[in-house]
């Protein structure tokens, strides 16, 4: 619980700092702001360094089962935690340049945490909902934070519109289940299912829709289509915090979902998800080999990898779930990485949506050679190939659907994963061979986007040469 | 004798003509307004269960949900005014800066 309230709490005192420091544009104000937002994170990840230590494997529950907190919700939590730490370090020069520093920006980035903390941890329908829509409300915001810019407002919108009907689908859905268990704890509704009758219309009803809602926020095939206008609109650090942030806590949603209550429908779910991983697979690498804008391509490829993690739940031995937690850990840092490099890209006095096209990044390596060779790295992690941190998380996957026998749909995996590496090539080829644009934008460095940059980076190769200790982090925090 | 099942049929059928509403519908507030329909009838189902089960946990849910649904709203219209500033619509057939 501490981490949420030093998060909530400091989120609401940044929010309200324009207030009270006046201007947020002096300088003097804007580092404060910065400061207290970085400080609000130390504090959270100390009070999850002294739960992971208090905890030590057990499972605790608080406020009679309202929320739990155990080995998954802490494991997604720390992932949470640098997926903020790095949009919060890159936000504030890029922030400048687009003339919007306010304080709202951080303290919404830090409310939103706030809400992850909750899809991680709670186990009742209510905690769920409210934290939910805590952070997909603070990403409304964030999306269109740029406002006076029409393709902010227009990704802010389509997001909005459809972020709201998945989660009202999701309130009916929970109403449903909430009538056939008489209760809101996740548990309960669990031994009411499986005492149940199935073909109870309120309760398939209730799974239905609710399984819809939950692959909405995953940004799953079919219910993908916000995805791409979201991500380009956005300005390029919350891209990289919604790309990661809000895909890690709704797939800790719903592998909370699909493995406590409906654990004992397997043999019903099963099937649907398989359809929907390969889908997005499909729809996800095929649209991306045509994209041209970088933010658009990445959010392709993001529901591709949405579809690579949904194997692993199919999978659903221990192989595949401990897949899961370290496709998510990877993909965390990869992502953030490859956006962390476009958000580079973003120079003063430019037009905007000039910058993250193909044609910008075109001839970086002469530019640029530090930030194009950074690039490849983060490129080869998320085509998944050997030295890179991708190529484990997408092993445990592989390993792990062939281990239950599912060898067609890890042959169809492997094929998706060299269509990736076509389209993420061709950016690497546009950096090195292309000839550099007539107004090349030039990367603006600041010491923020380097220490992000460092993290990211090192974690990349790090995970890629030395899996072990994070292999046995992402082993205790399987569900058990 | 107005049992449950009557109160589920009628959120059924708004959450019917709430979902309706919002795959036909162009102008953006009247998406707005269907969305309200789908979270009221969810609303309108937890009391019905509530009552039924006789516990009150049904309704302090949808205490929770009413205050969501009014932020929401605040949340939404402020994205619309921002484009509305930007470009004089409300249509969502209008909206088309971002696409493929």
């Amino acid at each position: 619980m501490l981490p949420a309230l030093a998060l909530a709490s400091f989120g609401c005192v940044v929010l309200l700092l324009e207030f009270l420091l006046g201007k947020a544009r002096a300088a003097a104000a804007r580092q404060w702001i910065l400061g207290l937002s970085l400080t609000g994170l130390a504090v959270t990840a100390w009070t999850l360094w002294a739960q992971q230590q208090a905890l030590d494997g057990r499972r605790l529950t608080a406020f009679s089962g309202a929320i739990s907190v155990d080995g998954f919700a802490l494991f997604f939590n720390w992932i949470f935690l640098v997926a903020s730490l790095v949009t919060i370090l890159i936000s504030y020069r890029y922030l400048e340049i687009e003339g919007e520093e306010h304080a709202e920006y951080y303290g919404l980035i830090l409310l939103a945490q706030c809400g992850m903390y909750f899809l991680a941890t709670g186990t009742d329908l209510v905690t769920i909902f409210v934290g939910l829509e805590l952070m997909a409300l603070s990403f409304y915001i964030l999306v269109g934070f740029l406002r006076g810019e029409r393709r902010s407002n227009e990704a802010a919108l389509k997001y909005f519109l459809l972020g709201v009907f998945s989660s009202a689908l999701m309130a009916y859905g929970f109403s449903l289940l909430f009538g056939v268990a008489g209760s809101t704890r996740l548990k309960d509704i669990g031994t009411a299912i499986q005492a149940g009758d199935l073909h109870d219309p309120i309760l398939l009803m209730g799974l239905a829709v609710t399984t819809v809602a939950l692959l909405f926020k995953i940004s799953a095939v079919p219910f993908h289509m916000w995805a791409p206008d979201a991500y380009e609109g956005a300005p390029t650090p919350v891209t990289a915090f919604l790309s990661v942030g809000s895909k890690a806590a709704s797939f800790a949603l719903l592998l909370r979902f699909f493995l406590e209550p409906l654990g004992a429908l397997r043999d019903a779910w099963q099937p649907l998800l398989v359809a929907v991983a390969v889908l997005s697979m499909t729809a996800g690498n095929l649209a991306a080999i045509t994209q041209t804008n970088l933010k658009r391509l990445i959010a392709y490829s993001s529901i591709s990898h949405a579809g690579y993690m949904l194997l692993g739940l199919v999978a659903g031995n221990e192989t595949g779930l401990q897949g899961i937690a370290v496709y998510v850990l990877v993909y965390t840092f990869t992502n953030l990485g490859a956006l962390l490099v476009v958000a580079a890209l973003r120079s003063k006095g430019a037009g905007r949506g000039t910058e993250e096209d193909l044609n910008d990044i075109s001839g970086l390596a002469q530019r640029n050679p530090a930030y194009a060779a950074l690039m490849v790295v983060f490129l080869l992690s998320l085509a998944g190939l050997p030295p890179t941190a991708g190529f484990i998380g997408k092993y445990y996957i592989f390993l792990s659907l062939i281990q239950t026998g599912h060898t067609v749909l890890a042959v169809i995996a492997t094929l998706y994963v060299a269509v990736a590496i076509f389209y993420y090539f061709r950016i690497v080829k546009r950096m090195y061979m292309g000839e550099a644009a007539e107004r090349a934008s030039l990367i603006s460095s600041s010491l923020g986007v380097r220490v992000a940059l460092g993290i990211t980076t090192a974690a990349t190769i790090v995970i890629g040469l030395y899996p072990e200790p994070f292999l046995r982090f992402a082993e205790i925090s399987l569900l058990r | 004798m107005i049992t449950s099942t009557h109160y589920l049929v009628l959120g059924g059928l708004l959450a019917l003509i709430g979902t309706l509403g919002v795959l036909t519908r162009r102008n953006v507030v009247v998406i707005l307004m269907s969305i309200e329909l789908i979270l009221n009838a969810a609303n309108l189902n937890l009391v019905a269960f509530a009552r039924e089960l006789n516990q009150i946990q049904g309704q302090v849910f949808a205490v929770f949900v009413i205050a969501i649904a009014v932020a929401e709203a605040s949340v939404g219209l402020g994205i619309l005014i921002a484009l509305f500033r930007n470009k004089e619509t409300v249509d969502a057939g209008e909206i088309d800066l971002l696409k493929w």
